[in-house]
């Protein structure tokens, strides 16, 4: 598979751009689902997988293209999904009155994304409770949480994807399991 | 649990990322083997790991490559323009050559003060030069945004500039030239300076 990326790679750098749809093709299902693993919304994982395919395409020359393809791509969507979350702070102020109300405000307006109650969470679906314990994470937990069993990737690839040292990763997969594991046990 | 050592813990770890040493195995599978607590420990977090590894894989919606393709740049002439440079270095290197040289050419061009060539029996009258009847100018005479009467006797060229150029029954040994647009200039200063060039050869 790397030998028909590098393939492609060399295409686009030659300047087709179609060459660059099979490579969309190969990895759309992997880079989406990070994505989506990581912010727990489907529009913004369309939009975050879509841009982190626009920045490989713009920034393809820069890739060494004697290290794994998808290392780099994977590392852009990471970066761009934390980028995502730390920018989510609201940008605008919960208790200012909502025009045309009379005394309310934001916080009536929104759903908490606080803890839900527990009957609430006992009754969902395995795979929507899957979504809300990993979205509860803290995103450093996340994210290696997320590449080391969703995308069953090795330590050494996540430690390149994420930057950091081998250790590091290890460090915050131990923290990250024992943090689920009390999540699943208080219920 | 609380009594167990934390290098229990750690070991737990060690064996689930499958970097373990057999040493710290033994040691674990010993300590489990008496301690209930950490045995549930070790339970809990495989059930855990098993847990998020029964997440469904997820699919990227329809169409998504099709989207992608249309977000990507079209306008890819900054990198033909790259690529065309990096094909083509010696018109490149000739262009940037060009160019240095018609900088040093239009800053020779004439400004528009006044200049004249200096030779002992010219008259300057304003921004007239004028070569008095009966007199003879050994040398070239260059004007510059003036005007150039000759009455008399030039032994040599005379170019003038922005400017005119009156004669009618003078004698001028060498060229007449008149100079008033840019590109006129440039000629002239390209014929001159091969001119100098082959001087060059000659001597």
């Amino acid at each position: 598979m790397d030998a028909l990326v590098n393939k492609r790679i060399k295409q686009v750098l030659k300047g087709d751009q179609n060459a660059f749809s099979d490579i969309v093709s190969l990895y759309q299902h992997k880079l989406y689902q990070i994505c989506y693993r990581m912010l727990g919304n489907k529009q913004e994982a369309e939009d975050i997988a879509q841009e982190a395919f626009v920045r490989a395409y713009i920034n393809l020359h820069s890739f060494d293209q004697k290290r794994k393809f998808s290392t780099w791509l994977y590392r852009i969507a990471t970066n761009l999904c934390i980028d995502r979350i730390r920018k989510k702070k609201p940008d605008y102020y919960l208790d200012a009155e909502v025009a045309g109300t009379e005394g309310l405000n934001m916080y009536s307006q929104i759903a908490s994304s606080e803890q839900l109650p527990e009957e609430t969470v006992q009754q969902m679906e395995l795979q929507e409770r899957i979504q809300y314990e990993i979205s509860r994470l803290p995103d450093k937990y996340r994210s290696v949480i997320v590449l080391k069993y969703m995308e069953e990737l090795s330590l050494q690839e996540i430690s390149e994807i994420l930057d950091m040292p081998l250790g590091t990763v290890k460090t915050r997969i131990h923290r990250g399991r024992e943090a689920l594991r009390k999540q699943l046990n208080n219920l | 649990m609380s009594t167990c050592p934390q290098y229990i813990v750690d070991y737990m770890h060690e064996y689930l990322d499958g970097d373990i040493s057999r040493e710290h195995e033994q040691q674990l599978k010993k300590h489990l083997q008496v301690c209930s607590d950490c045995r549930q420990h070790m339970q809990e977090l495989s059930d855990t790991i098993a847990f998020v590894k029964s997440a469904a894989h997820i699919t990227a919606p329809p169409h998504f490559e099709d989207k992608v393709m249309q977000r990507l740049p079209k306008g890819k002439n900054r990198v033909g323009i790259q690529k065309w440079f990096r094909r083509h270095p010696i018109i490149v290197a000739a262009a940037v050559f060009l160019l240095f040289m018609s900088a040093t050419m239009l800053s020779n061009y004439p400004s528009d003060e006044f200049s004249v060539t200096t030779q002992p029996n010219l008259i300057v009258d304003g921004q007239t030069v004028i070569v008095p009847a009966g007199e003879v100018v050994k040398g070239d005479i260059v004007v510059k945004n003036g005007d150039l009467i000759i009455e008399g006797e030039v032994d040599g060229d005379v170019t003038v500039i922005n400017g005119q150029y009156m004669a009618s029954t003078s004698v001028v040994t060498g060229q007449i030239e008149e100079i008033d647009q840019v590109f006129e200039w440039l000629w002239f200063e390209m014929k001159d300076m091969a001119n100098d060039f082959m001087a060059l050869f000659k001597e």
